[in-house]
């Protein structure tokens, strides 16, 4: 496997290490974009309001038993027709990634805003802020480590499973990995699950760093 | 002045939390709310900045009522300070408090800069500034909530339950200098607390309800003591009522003649003891003449020691209420009660005879001058 990784021919061109990974990025970003679009305001209108829990629960729950690999195919079958292009891998596969992130980052928010304390909560009101000042300036801030948490299993799911989703042709570390299958070449195969590993590890890393500078000291504990 | 006008609340139709309420809260003076659990004092409390919506009644405030104006606007014209303080927790202590004045208006920099000034009015060092909430023991979060609740300089404050989740020697503290800080800055309060001790020892006004949301009595802590609306008050109340009365200020007026006590040192020779003594109990002194305790002339055996010393006597300092005064008598094994100066230095001692005639004198003309 080291063999495969020193051979120079394996990391550039069109389907070298270095542009797969590159497109593994641009997906799992484009479907965490998309995600977070969903999932945060709903969080923090559940988490703010108190409506819905009920809902949103259920809605995570169904979402997470959602096949993934099943569902990108069928999405594909139905979405084939519509598009002409690489498009026709490409948005059914968004699609099912955002699903499958939404539920963590919905869940993060919802439960970091209900758990800020009441009393703080009481008291902003009390004083005269309005509710969009509470939000923003008290409720999100202090959910924030929640946020975090849960942006961050969503974005290990969306790089894991974007590894599935070259099964229907699209780009990123899974070419490796379902090309050396169909060429029977392990180290190929071996070498796509350890980039893929690396990458998430490298990106979970990038939002620790993100969270230290965002989330208060007061709130971390750590000086 | 914060006027309740007929005011009621109901939950979901059934529960009343509060009948009827009507009453004024003077300008200046701080009134306090008090009853048992479940009497409706947070609710009455939440009300007047409408955190909590009444069912029928006004609230004015300096005769404006309160149902016109705009929600946010009048809670920034109001300070509120809650039992658990409720401080941001991601924001320093220096922010927490400049946020009432950012509310209204003040620039970031004058904001920081009272806050610091705050910080030190509530007893805190401006070493506490850029500390987070976690940092800080309850009572010191107690009162960052305190200076919050000034820092935009408002005319009124409502208060829940602010010293009661602290210990009761901090609680004591805290209420100390809250007084000392009202005596300054005279802002129209109303605070809710379930402990009557604290309502007497606050309040100027107290406003006693009952279960069910109704007014059983408005009085000043004197009045309630001494005359008790009906038994429900007196009960609440309680016991050492008469005692406790003698706390009061008017009580110190009274004075009781003092006499003079001669006093050994430690290290004094049981003979020298004897000589000084003009019975069984010495008052020993150290040598700023402040009393250390008593020494027991009959068995104290070589030249007198700490241990020697019979600390059981409470000092009464010179002008405070009779309530110190016969306690300091009481609990002396010599039964002479030690008064000492401002910064502990003795003054002499009373007896509990005098005691109990300047307490008669008192009770008598106190009593003189109501119908
Ligand atoms: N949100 C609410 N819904 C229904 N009942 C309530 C609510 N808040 C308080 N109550 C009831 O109203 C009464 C007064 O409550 P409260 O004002 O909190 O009392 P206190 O502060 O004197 O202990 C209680 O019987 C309480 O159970
Ligand atoms: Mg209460």
């Amino acid at each position: 496997m080291i063999a495969w990784f020193s051979d120079p021919t394996h990391w550039t061109g069109s389907d070298g290490v270095f542009a797969l990974v590159i497109q593994h990025l641009i997906y799992s970003g484009v479907a965490l974009f998309f995600a977070c679009l969903i999932g945060l305001p709903i969080g923090l209108y559940v988490g703010h309001t108190g409506r819905g829990v009920v809902l949103i629960a259920g809605l995570a729950n169904a979402l997470r038993s959602l096949p993934s690999l099943g569902l990108i195919v069928l999405l594909v079958i139905l979405f084939g027709p519509v598009f002409t292009s690489d498009m026709a891998f490409i948005v059914p596969s968004i699609i099912v990634l955002v699903l499958l992130a939404v539920p963590p980052i919905m869940s993060g928010t919802y439960a970091g805003v209900a758990a800020v304390d009441p009393a703080a909560v009481d008291a902003a009101r009390g004083m005269g802020k309005r509710p969009l000042d509470i939000l923003f300036d008290v409720e999100l801030p202090c959910a924030l480590p929640l946020i975090f948490s849960g942006l961050r299993s969503a974005t290990l799911q969306i790089i894991s499973t974007a590894t599935i989703a070259a099964y229907v042709s699209l780009g990123g570390l899974g070419r490796l990995i379902i090309d050396g299958r169909a060429q029977n070449d392990y180290y190929q195969m071996a070498a796509g699950a350890v980039l893929v590993g690396a990458l998430a590890l490298l990106v979970d890393l990038a939002i620790g760093i993100l969270s230290r500078l965002t989330v208060s000291p007061g709130l971390t504990r750590r000086l | 002045m914060i006027t309740f006008d007929a005011v009621s609340k109901h939950y979901r139709g059934q529960t009343v939390a509060v009948d009827k309420l009507s009453l004024t809260a003077p300008s200046g003076k701080l009134t306090i709310f008090v009853g048992p659990s479940g009497c409706g004092k947070t609710t009455s409390l939440r009300m007047v900045n409408r955190l909590i919506a009444p069912s029928s009644g006004r609230i004015l405030l300096d005769g404006e009522p309160t149902d016109t104006m705009d929600v946010a606007v009048l809670r920034r014209k109001i300070g509120y300070v809650i039992q658990n303080a409720g401080l941001f927790p991601h924001r320093t202590v220096a922010q927490n408090i400049a946020t009432t004045a950012r509310l209204n208006g003040t620039p970031k920099d004058q904001a920081l800069r009272i806050a610091h000034e705050l910080l030190e009015r509530v007893g805190l060092s401006s070493a506490f500034a850029n500390r987070y909430p976690w940092q800080l023991s309850g009572g010191q979060q107690q009162r960052v909530g305190v200076a919050r609740a000034l820092a935009s300089d408002p005319k009124f404050m409502l208060m829940d339950e602010p010293f009661s989740a602290v210990d009761p020697v901090v609680r004591g503290q805290l209420q100390d200098e809250f007084l000392r800080l009202q005596r300054d800055i005279g802002k129209t309060i109303i605070m809710v607390t379930h402990d009557i001790d604290e309502a007497l020892k606050l309040g100027d006004q107290v406003v006693v309800l009952r279960t069910g949301g109704t007014l059983a009595q408005v009085a000043t802590p004197q009045e309630l003591l001494a005359r008790p609306a009906d038994d429900f008050v007196a009960d609440f109340i309680g016991r050492d009522r008469g005692y406790r009365v003698l706390g009061f200020a008017e009580f110190a007026k009274g004075g009781v003649p003092l006499g003079a006590e001669p006093t050994a040192t430690l290290g004094a020779t049981p003979e020298t003891l004897r000589q000084i003594a003009t019975d069984r109990w010495v008052l020993v002194a150290d040598s700023m003449n402040r009393p250390l305790g008593w020494a027991d002339v009959d068995s104290v055996k070589g030249p007198l020691r700490d241990g020697d010393l019979n600390l059981s006597g409470t000092l009464a300092v010179e002008g405070s209420s009779l309530r110190h005064v016969l306690d300091a008598a009481l609990s002396s094994p010599s039964g002479r009660g030690v008064i000492v100066g401002q910064s502990g230095e003795l003054m002499g001692t009373v007896t509990l005879s005098h005691v109990a005639e300047a307490i008669e004198a008192a009770r008598t003309g106190r009593m003189g001058t109501q119908p």
